[in-house]
């Protein structure tokens, strides 16, 4: 681009840092693109979401207090025929999580099941009020849409959305998926701004404990009934260890694949964290959904992990274990390799990794000084824009571009999913792919264009095409672009080759 | 035809001890594919999350496999027996059309096979699996891409093409050689006007991106011919769900039996990373298995008479622990199962050296240990279905793989 380099570097302010310019964001931050960013990182509170939602205890409280109910009807209704258990009904002893294992795809959205435009959510406890509610959503489907539009909002109204494009880094890192059951579908919105949020400029530690104990992770990666095999409910239960999220912690969370741990670090940190589970829903050990600790399920005596014992101290022991794990050396390059390769090259720059990795390390994981050292260092701006807009990038960038008032979290949610990216529901616990191979593949181009088109025409009042090509890219605006959009036969038509544009989709 | 492949019950270790050797194979006539008799489909559906291969396909004539696989194993007997499949084999009671094509000859089952992969996270597995690299992080292509990329076009009608079913291509079909993508359709289509000042945009200033997109373009338009737009367009569940996976496999199946569609197609179909109430036998595993079992059939009907040029490798990236774990489930393991289905496939048969579960015959005393190689049944699919040459596999489709040998006798 033949763009000043004051342009250029507003254009990467905004959209490698944040989720694209809104209007007067490019002058903004061309006078300081870095102070720019840095002062949306200083402003206090900055990552929280003010909005009025239940906290996970709560939502998952009325979750249980729902499936209450539709078990009562179901079993009013099947009383008159003298019931044999149907040849389907599960082996006695079954866990409990076996009722919620069938959670219906409530989340299929297509935009024309979109929710109606709704001034904010409905509180659940109202709509469950009421004795016979009309059919719609269910209870999960609402509080789930609810958590996304909060989401959507904040991405959309944030300064330049640095912040908010490391939540949503931070959480596709320790992602949940809401396919596993209406449990997690539910907790997924609480999970990301009770154990993302607060720490996002603080402690990578801090944020590893609080992920690893949010009921939503433990039953994600199935921790909540793994068992010691000598502890008192393993003797006597036979039941026992669940190594599934013990590995992900390794694998994913923390060391990364290629660092040196065995299959014996998992067994033993398996064992370390069993018993970590959450409240059951009788409420006898505390609200229902939230974390607990069961001594009686915790496999006793010290463990070694990574040549390290870990003497035995309940949950303590676990938390120690997670420390150690948040302050290895692998972790921080495991990490910052993450973060370079989302911000700024699918190819991470080496110099630049050990940058991080290294900040990372003499922070003892302060995040904040983590996302500094990103946006203050030559290499993260110099590089090429040769990444594409992940979906959701695209899908605020328009509505930044476009102010087109408050999100439709049913229209965003269903176009998320078109474009291969549901919020809160990657197909593995690795979370989203991070490469322009996967984003700019052929049916994601074609699929782009096809929303590029259904936004534009929605957008279309919104003012100029080419007033909202200065908003978007100034003076970096390709001539190319300009000419293709001043010749579009509508207003609709030029607003999608903006969005469709090389200036717009690549960062 | 080498008569030795014929597994019958009695002899399961004979497949791989009498292999046929690599000259013996090279120099088979290859009859109808080479001659351009056939118009090969082949299809690769990948099982994301580990299948447990012994809840799929149950060993019951092992002395083991009931006291291992507890709860989850399948029985001859009881509220649902297995289907019956060679005597010392069952097929999960959630597959009847797969067990109905086996009973045709039509579909034949690998079992105790891995990739060459002997960790356990997924994403690796998965990545050795699709990319066919040694170890994961290789590439950033599939070895079903570079088997395309190396095809001899030479004499065929159209050069065969390779179709990405999601919104985003599979690993296993990246790379060199141009794929198409279909997914069911959510949004209404832009116009065609539209897609081309676009088109000349990116023409002039993003030929890359400009790549992308007219292939898309492309592939949607063959799908509306071939009838796509209407009901079976339209996106019903996700692809962990019978209803996702059915209508995946009814689009693909409508392009590939298109005259001048894709000839090849990889899918992914999720969820199966059953580490709690795995539900074997009515549950969250056979809703999943019915689902395959039901988008199985759909590439039977929907292909129409191509189905007997098709041959459809349903594979994971490697199996699950034999015994069951605390919560009704099951961890990462190493050793599964694999279907192989479609007209072209010499059907009827489990293709297996069987290693037994009796504890120390497990591999690392938790997994079913792995004797036959994926690879080489996928190399035997590529060099007797599609023609791709020994050489190709060797240099550039499974570089590194040693003495692979191409599993003879899989085609019929």
């Amino acid at each position: 681009m033949a763009a000043s380099p004051d342009a250029r570097a507003a254009l990467i302010a905004l959209n490698r840092f944040g989720y694209g310019a809104r209007p007067g964001d490019l002058a903004a931050a061309a006078s300081d693109p870095r102070g720019f960013l840095a002062e949306e990182l200083a402003r206090p509170g900055i990552a929280r979401i003010d909005a009025d939602l239940p906290g996970s205890a709560a939502a998952l409280a009325s979750l249980f207090e729902d499936q209450d109910r539709v078990r009562l009807e179901r079993e009013a209704a099947a009383r008159p025929a003298v019931a044999a258990p149907p040849a389907g009904a599960p082996p006695a002893g079954a866990p409990v999580a076996a009722g919620m294992a069938a959670a219906p795809q409530a989340g299929a959205m297509a935009p024309a099941m979109a929710a109606p435009p709704t001034a904010g959510a409905t509180p659940p406890a109202m709509a469950d009020a009421k004795p016979k509610p009309p059919p719609g959503p269910s209870l999960e489907t609402r509080l789930y849409r609810a958590e996304a539009q909060a989401r959507f909002a904040k991405a959309i109204e944030a300064p330049a959305g640095f912040v908010e494009r490391l939540v949503a880094f931070w959480s596709n890192h320790f992602a949940v998926s809401v396919s596993k059951d209406q449990f997690v579908r539910v907790g997924a919105g609480p999970f990301e701004r009770e154990a993302i949020r607060p720490h996002v400029l603080g402690r990578f530690a801090d944020m590893l404990a609080a992920v690893e104990r949010h009921p939503a992770m433990l039953v994600f990666l199935d921790n909540q009934q793994s068992t010691g095999p000598n502890s008192k409910a393993g003797r006597s239960n036979h039941r026992g260890l669940n190594e599934n999220l013990a590995r992900e912690i390794l694998e994913l969370h923390t060391l990364g694949v290629d660092a040196p741990y065995r299959q014996d670090d998992v067994t033993a940190l398996a064992r370390i964290i069993t018993g970590w589970t959450h409240t059951p829903r009788d409420g006898k050990a505390g609200p229902p959904g939230t974390f607990l600790f069961r001594p009686e399920w915790h496999e006793p005596g010290a463990h070694a992990l990574l040549g390290t014992t870990y003497p035995e101290g309940g949950v303590e022991q676990g938390l120690a274990a997670l420390a150690d794990l948040a302050r290895h050396p692998a972790t921080a390059h495991h990490l910052a390799v993450k973060l370079v390769r989302h911000f700024v090259a699918d190819a991470p720059p080496p110099a630049l990794v050990d940058t991080i990795a290294a900040t990372f390390r003499d922070g003892d994981g302060d995040l904040a000084r983590v996302a500094r050292a990103l946006i203050e260092s030559d290499a993260a701006w110099e590089a090429p824009t040769t990444k594409i807009r992940s979906p959701i990038e695209f899908l605020v960038a328009m509505a930044r571009a476009t102010g087109l008032g408050p999100p439709d979290p049913g229209r965003l949610l269903g176009q998320l999913e078109a474009l291969g990216q549901p919020l809160w529901q990657p197909a593995g616990p690795n979370g989203f792919a991070d490469g322009t191979a996967v984003w700019a593949s052929p049916e994601a181009m074609k699929l782009r264009l096809d929303l590029a088109w259904a936004v534009a025409q929605r957008a279309a009042d919104y003012g100029p095409p080419l007033g909202v090509l200065d908003t978007v890219a100034g003076l970096a605006a390709s001539r190319d672009t300009r000419e293709t959009m001043a010749r579009a036969e509508s207003r609709p038509q030029a607003l999608a080759i903006l969005f469709m544009s090389p200036e717009f989709q690549r960062r | 035809m080498t008569g030795s492949c014929d597994l019958s019950v009695p002899s399961r270790r004979a497949l791989l001890a009498a292999g046929v050797s690599f000259a013996a194979w090279a120099a088979r006539p290859r009859l109808a594919s080479a001659a351009g008799t056939r118009d090969p489909r082949l299809v690769v559906i990948v099982l994301r999350g580990a299948l447990d291969g012994l809840a799929a396909v149950g060993p019951l004539g092992d002395p083991d496999y009931a006291r291992l696989h507890g709860d989850l194993a399948l029985a001859a007997d009881g509220i649902r027996p297995a289907l019956a499949l060679d005597g010392f084999f069952g097929l999960n009671p959630a597959m009847p059309e797969l067990a109905r094509m086996w009973r045709a000859g039509q579909a034949a089952i690998v079992h105790a096979v891995a990739t060459n992969y002997r960790e356990r996270s997924h994403f690796d597995g998965q990545d050795v699996l699709e990319s066919g690299q040694p170890g994961p992080g290789r590439t950033q292509s599939g070895w079903l891409n570079r088997a395309l990329s190396r095809l001899d076009t030479a004499g065929r009608a159209s050069p065969l093409r390779g179709l990405g079913v999601g919104p985003t291509t599979p690993l296993i079909l990246r790379g060199p050689a141009p794929v198409l993508g279909w997914t069911p359709q959510i949004l209404a289509s832009a116009g065609d006007d539209l897609a081309k000042r676009i088109l000349a945009l990116y023409d002039h200033r993003d030929p890359e991106l400009g790549r992308a997109l007219r292939d898309g373009l492309d592939t949607d338009a063959m799908a509306k011919r071939g009838g796509l737009s209407g009901d079976m367009g339209k996106a019903r569940g996700g692809m962990d769900q019978p209803t996702g996976m059915r209508q995946a496999a009814l689009g693909t199946a409508r392009l590939l039996a298109a005259a001048e569609g894709p000839r090849v197609a990889a899918l992914a179909f999720d969820g199966w990373d059953t580490h709690a109430s795995e539900g074997a036998l009515g549950g969250q595993l056979a809703n999943r298995l019915g689902g395959l079992d039901g988008a199985l059939a759909a590439f039977e009907s929907e292909l129409g008479p191509a189905w007997a040029d098709t041959a459809i490798a349903v594979v994971t990236e490697f199996g699950r622990t034999v015994r069951i774990n605390g919560t009704t489930g099951t961890d990462h393991g190493t050793g599964t199962v694999a279907f192989l289905v479609g007209g072209a496939i010499r059907g009827r048969r489990v293709i297996a050296d069987w290693p037994g579960l009796a504890d120390d015959r497990l591999y690392q005393n938790r997994d079913l240990k792995p004797t036959t190689d994926l690879r080489a049944v996928f190399a035997g699919l590529l060099v007797d279905h599609l023609g791709v040459s020994p050489t190709a596999i060797a240099d550039e489709v499974f570089p590194d793989g040693g003495l692979l040998k191409p599993m003879a006798g899989l085609i019929v």
